[in-house]
């Protein structure tokens, strides 16, 4: 095939490289995710649009105010926190004592509300954010990775780096775990069942607005960038819903498994190649790979 | 507060569940100092349901005390934020054990720490391992993988690592082999004695129960229908008859519906 006569190996590197770089950004988003699950068992659909309202946020402050890219994500993370905390006092904590799909489906109403805020606010025209990254390109040997990637790539894995540490070396780690494990046996051992739902949904705001940021920068920001937190889905159930190091480790191997397949077939392959992977996963590790499997003792 | 109080008191209170159900109708009891009361009653009674309004469960079951009052330790309980009881020192070991399975033995103490959140006190993991030496063993085990002893042993280490003044104890016997039970309930005699810890021990193994407690209730349909020391309550023979299955007489000759009416009344 014409596609692969020209296929050295600099190439592969280059479009490995790429994937691993869309792939962070996949695992950092699966994270926010990761967090909301793990600590309430919601799926929450908006994770995509969370990550776009964090990307808006961070365009209104760096090129609305045009305020330095050092003060303008720190205020992003900070407005996102507390729209994450809004979101769970007003919509979610309500509903706690209800079953999980009502829930389910409040999230579903949540992107089309968050879609909706930003297009009353920025309009449903894509923009661009202001270049914050440095510009010049990195070689890693004769490869070449766009500057863009490249230090998004670093600013997410410091991110997945700090989530992990987090959780496996604070206590409150072990709070969310048993909260979503049994809310009643948490608040009876003392834990702040309530406490732990708004800090989760808070952090996991924070973490998508940074993903949006970084997406953002990349590929620019319009209404329906939220569409990548589907992907995000892939990555999440393929990783398992509640383990970290899942969403690092699918998002990862997603990303480069889209970018080869795109490169070597055609980009009409990608999705093809995502969701066989999804199917395969779901049959053989339904709780995917790191994903905690219910123990069931006879 | 004068020392001699009781630890907790219940006055006549009624629960509610889903505005429809009346769980508790008018029940009172108190729990002294440093004792063991036990609550027994047969299945519906509304023994758990106490031990939910005294650890303020039971809006997570959507149930509400509808009149009466709960006193810890001279304070009114109230409903809502159950974690804060439990940082006051009132520790519900939930029916049923309740422990996180998927976390290890070691984590479900750590779990429990949090009820030390605002104390002095810090966390003593080793305390929990001079009661259980089994869980010492399996401190790095996930305890959703521990025998049912294990995890009722579990449960009753959480409650120490809180170092509460008082534990709730939610029939610690369920589905566990009598010897089991013996050990578990020889342990729990221990902790009352050597920490002061006071007890509410709601069973319905009456027999095991009154073995270690000081004082027992007896409930039905949602109120008290008998209650003294120990001593009285095994010379009694409506709880011998009814509660420790000791038969009298021939059944043909007893007529129940009198005697329960009595208590009824």
């Amino acid at each position: 095939m014409e596609r692969w006569a020209q296929l050295d190996w600099i190439d592969l590197v280059e479009t490995s490289l790429a994937g691993l770089g869309t792939g962070s950004l996949m695992a950092l988003t699966g994270v926010a995710f990761v967090v909301i699950y793990k600590a309430t068992r919601v799926i929450n659909l908006a994770i995509g649009e969370m990550m776009m309202i964090g990307a808006f946020v961070f365009y209104g402050f760096a090129a609305g105010f045009q305020l330095p890219f050092w003060l303008a994500l720190p205020l992003t993370l900070l407005v996102s926190a507390v729209v994450g905390g809004v979101i769970e006092r007003t919509m979610i904590r309500p509903l706690l004592k209800d079953n999980p799909v009502s829930v389910f489906m409040v999230t579903i109403g949540l992107t089309s509300i968050l879609i909706g805020m930003v297009e009353l606010i920025w309009t449903a025209e894509p923009r661009r954010l202001p270049e914050f990254l440095p510009q010049a390109p990195i070689f890693i040997g004769e490869a070449l990775v766009p500057a863009k990637t490249g230090y998004s790539f670093l600013i997410a894995a410091a991110g997945i780096a700090v989530m992990l540490l987090v959780f496996a070396f604070w206590r409150g780690g072990v709070a969310l775990r048993a909260t979503a494990t049994d809310r009643a046996a948490a608040s009876s051992v003392g834990i702040n069942v309530p406490g732990v739902f708004a800090f989760s949904w808070m952090v996991a705001a924070m973490v998508a607005a940074l993903a949006g940021v970084l997406v953002g920068s990349v590929g620019g920001i319009s209404s329906s960038m939220g569409l990548f937190g589907l992907s995000v889905f892939v990555v999440v159930i393929v990783g398992g819903l509640d383990s970290i190091v899942g969403a690092l480790i699918a998002g990862l191997f997603i990303g480069w498994l889209e970018a080869m397949v795109g490169r070597l077939f055609g980009g009409e392959f990608k999705l093809l190649a995502t969701f066989s992977i999804l199917l395969l996963v779901l049959v053989v590790r339904p709780y995917g790979l790191f994903g905690t499997h219910e123990i069931e003792r006879l | 507060m004068s020392d001699d109080a009781p630890i907790l008191e219940i006055n006549n209170i009624e629960v509610v569940y889903a505005k429809a159900i009346q769980a508790l109708r008018g029940l009172s009891l108190s729990v002294p100092r440093g004792k063991i009361v036990a609550l027994l009653g047969s299945n519906g009674a509304g023994k758990s349901t106490t031990l939910k309004a005294l650890s303020a469960l039971l809006p997570m079951e959507n149930g509400a005390v509808t009149d009466g009052r709960l006193l810890f330790d001279g304070q009114p309980i109230l409903q809502g934020d159950p974690h804060k009881l439990v940082r006051r020192g009132l520790f519900h070991v939930m029916e049923g054990r309740r422990i996180f399975a998927d976390l290890t033995v070691e984590e479900n103490l750590t779990a429990a720490t949090f009820a030390l959140t605002g104390r002095a006190e810090k966390p003593d993991f080793d305390i929990v391992y001079r009661y259980f030496p089994r869980l010492a063993e399996r401190r790095k085990g996930i305890a959703g993988y521990l025998s049912g002893g294990e995890q009722q042993m579990l449960a009753i280490g959480r409650a120490l690592v809180a170092k509460p003044r008082v534990i709730l104890l939610d029939e610690p016997s369920l589905g566990l082999a009598p010897k089991l039970v013996e050990e578990i309930f020889g342990i729990i005699a221990r902790i009352n004695a050597e920490e002061g810890v006071s007890m509410l021990l709601v069973e319905q193994n009456a027999a095991v129960a009154l073995s270690i407690a000081h004082h027992g209730y007896i409930m039905e349909t949602g109120k008290i229908v008998i209650d003294g020391p120990t001593e009285r309550l095994l010379k009694d023979r409506d709880v011998q008859e009814f509660y420790l299955g000791l038969a009298h007489k021939s059944y043909r000759d007893i007529k129940h519906y009198k005697r329960r009416k009595r208590w009824l009344s």
